[in-house]
């Protein structure tokens, strides 16, 4: 092996790809070969560091110097500073929002975003280089699957994941252990081992990270898993948006493969499996287990009533066994490290860590990872950053559109399974969207009907035809139709959904509504009643002025407005005529004295 | 060989390749859309004969799935994220003002073929919100006054 006095490690994930990472990398291979360099510093891609805000975020070892924002050009500048001359170039090193401190001695553990954060199912993403085994092996990797396969029994295997307490990250929370007991259980002549990477809730995106940054960890836990379930053949089910982690997972494969770590006689113990990988084609409902095997089936991606569970009766009608793409992240750990070390983490409850897709109207966007536990207030300011911009916080969503939105009030609530259910959400998949003072709690529920009615299957009434009259409810409350009553006829629906829809699906479908209803009815009320959008974002129901004292009469405003709507004579007040206008807000754009408000 | 025909031979040398797996349909499917661009009815008959299913099942599964469709797309597909993160951050707006300067409604194609506009579900990029994809291209934190400069970046070719 080769050894470098310095590594680049340049983030490869998909936010850091999108904006120009690729480029950095070549830039960075060309600078060094010029300064005759590249003998001595080694240029890795790796997953996701997790702080998309920052991105392309490059770090230089052995300093962990954390640079942040970088753009081609700017990769001269550190390749003959720091890596030749050995001086940080201070200006490119990231800034903390919070503190707005930009310290260049600072490592990445100390930085507010890192400092909180305790990293089991992340532990290699922004590490080791996803595409080479070798990194991943000098990890401590497959080293768990040596251990279940040399020096314990099946059952044992099932107890310490049992005992460890893990719950299902996907968004149930339904216990790992109970699940791979179930179907370790069930009788047959074949059994399967799927891994549910089709990540569907909007904003959610650690699986992808985790796939992107660290393959060989689920392969590794799903040989695990194939072992303690008697299964010798794994399909792992990933969206077709996710070109990367595809990519990955496949090299990643072909490399367990020439190891001798997938295939027949693993460590030499009699024990067989193989993964392969299926696509998915664009359908949230597969991210419910029974649709996701119809899915892998070559079927429509619709579910079926359970019982039978997929533990008795799963993919092509054989006992199986599926977890999420998290879930799998934490078990070779596990098995590591002992459930007493897992169990040793987290709430009464809910054990270990959680990772969660902070967005939305938040500082600090990425993707951070917690113990169970951790109060909401830490999580959006002390590692989020707050909302930018000086503006209020309002609420953060959490849940997906199974979830719903959470006020300043529960900011104290510490994050797990049951708390969050308890307060009117739920845990979901991770996803953790803030939203501030400009955003309208209503239009938020109607975005999240949006979503279910075009994402349902179709199979069931309650799902197909009753969330479409609820958002058919709330299109009418947003345009400023809302009538008397509306907020009941809501409520109705949404309890008849709840009790009556086939899937997780649809029976979670109405919580964004409920939630909002709960946490922020004044807003529904001020919309039907008053007619009146509290935020200040539903269109129909805004007011254009023009304030006559700031007017100087430039009538830029008149000239811009497409309806014709604003008069006035030059260097006099104009007047908007509120009948002819659009609201379309270019007015506003355009005044260069703020005469123009809307409320 | 036409160009239509070498599809054909390329499609048939894909059912052969999958007719024994389990669960064969969909990746069928997948790869025709790759090559086609859609799954047209003529395309669907002959995976039903090819993976000796019926016709209706194919269809079924071609309309059941958001990533496969039956008519031919823009030359330049723009996928605007309606993702929570991007939909916080105002994309609705960008995604107006998109069917406003290419006069066109979402999810359909422009009468030269040029264009498709769609919505699209999260595309994992939200540290960049509010985003939107041409043909593979990002653009991040994007705001409606940025959205005519870029279109006409496409109209006209470099």
């Amino acid at each position: 092996m080769d050894i470098y006095r310095a590594h680049v490690l340049v983030c490869g994930g998909t936010g850091c790809s999108s904006s120009g990472s690729a480029t950095l990398i070549d830039r960075f291979n060309e600078k060094l070969a010029e300064n005759n360099l590249d003998k001595e510093v080694k240029v890795i891609r790796t997953g996701c560091f997790g702080l998309c805000e920052a991105g392309p975020v490059v770090i230089v070892y052995p300093d962990g110097t954390f640079y942040s924002h970088v753009k081609p050009d700017d990769v001269d500048e550190i390749v003959t500073e720091h890596l030749l001359k050995g001086r940080k170039v201070e200006h490119l090193v990231y800034v903390d929002h919070s503190t707005h401190e930009q310290d260049a001695e600072k490592s990445l553990d100390e930085i507010n975003f890192y400092k909180h954060q305790h990293r089991i199912a992340l532990r290699n993403c922004g590490v080791i280089d996803p595409e080479n085994i070798d990194e991943y092996l000098a990890m401590d990797g497959y080293k768990a699957l040596e251990k279940a396969l040399t020096t314990m029994t099946r059952e044992e295997v099932i107890d310490e994941i049992l005992k460890s307490g893990l719950r299902g990250r996907g968004g149930g929370g339904f216990p790992t252990g109970l699940k791979w007991k179930f179907t370790y259980q069930s009788q047959a002549d074949q059994k399967y081992v799927a891994c549910n990477a089709d990540e569907g809730d909007p904003g959610a995106f650690m699986d992808r990270s985790i796939l992107e940054g660290d393959p060989h960890a689920i392969i590794e836990a799903m040989a695990i898993a194939g072992y303690a379930i008697g299964a010798s053949q794994g399909y792992i089910y990933v969206r077709a948006e996710y070109p990367i982690a595809v990519k990955r997972l496949s090299i990643a494969i072909d490399q367990a493969r020439e190891y001798g770590l997938l295939g027949k006689n693993i460590f030499e113990t009699g024990f067989d499996f193989d993964l392969n990988i299926r696509l998915g084609a664009g359908a949230f409902v597969c991210g419910e287990e029974t649709a996701l095997m119809h899915s892998i089936e070559g079927k429509r991606g619709e579910p079926t009533a359970r019982p039978p569970f997929p533990a008795v009766k799963g993919l092509f009608e054989k006992p199986t066994m599926l977890n999420n793409v998290e879930t799998y992240a934490n078990v070779a750990q596990i098995i590591l490290h002992g459930a007493d070390w897992f169990a040793s983490m987290g709430t009464e409850k809910s054990k270990g860590t959680k990772v969660f897709a902070l967005g939305g109207k938040i500082n600090n966007t990425g993707l951070v990872e917690i113990p169970m536990g951790t109060p909401l207030r830490t999580i959006i300011y002390d590692i989020g950053g707050g909302c930018p911009n000086g503006k209020k916080f309002k609420a953060v969503q959490t849940g997906g559109p199974s979830g719903g939105c959470l006020p300043e009030s529960l900011l104290d609530t510490p994050v797990d399974y049951d708390n969050l259910i308890a307060a009117g959400s739920m845990m979901g998949s991770g996803g953790m969207i803030v939203m501030d003072e400009d955003n309208c709690m209503v239009d938020i529920a109607r975005f999240y009907l949006d979503f279910i009615v075009d994402e349902s299957c179709g199979k069931c009434a309650p799902c197909r035809i009753g969330t479409k009259r609820m958002k058919e409810i709330l299109d009418r409350i947003v345009e400023g139709k809302g009538e008397e009553g509306d907020i009941e006829k809501l409520e109705e629906l949404a309890q008849t959904i709840k009790s009556t829809a086939l899937c997780g699906l649809g029976q979670t479908a109405p919580n964004p509504v409920l939630s909002t209803l709960k946490f922020f009815r004044d807003e529904y009320e001020a919309h039907i009643k008053e007619k009146r959008c509290p935020a200040h974002h539903c269109k129909s129901l805004l007011q254009y002025k023009i304030d006559p004292e700031k007017c100087r009469g430039c009538t830029a405003c008149a000239r811009v407005c497409p309806a014709e709507a604003i008069t006035g004579t030059v260097k006099q007040p104009h007047v908007i005529d509120v009948k002819k206008c659009l609201k379309c807000g270019s007015c506003m754009e355009k005044c260069r004295f703020g005469a123009i408000s809307r409320e | 060989m036409s160009e239509m025909d070498s599809k054909f031979a390329e499609l048939h040398q894909i059912i052969e390749a999958h007719k024994d797996w389990p669960g064969a349909l969909m990746p069928v499917l997948q790869a025709a859309q790759e090559i086609f661009g859609c799954v047209s009815e003529d395309v669907q008959k002959v995976i039903a004969e090819g993976l000796g299913v019926t016709l209706s099942e194919v269809y079924g599964v071609a309309t059941f799935y958001a990533q496969f469709s039956l008519q031919p797309k823009g030359e330049y597909v723009i996928s605007v994220c309606l993702g929570t993160a991007c939909y916080v951050k105002g994309s609705q707006a960008v995604l107006d003002k998109l069917s406003e300067v290419l006069d066109t409604p979402v999810g359909s194609t422009t009468p030269d073929g040029k264009f498709t506009l769609q919505a699209t579900r999260c595309l994992g990029a939200c540290g960049l919100a509010p985003v939107m994809t041409i043909n593979g291209d990002v653009y991040g934190r994007l705001t409606p006054d940025q959205v005519p400069a870029i279109i006409e970046k496409y109209r006209t070719p470099a």
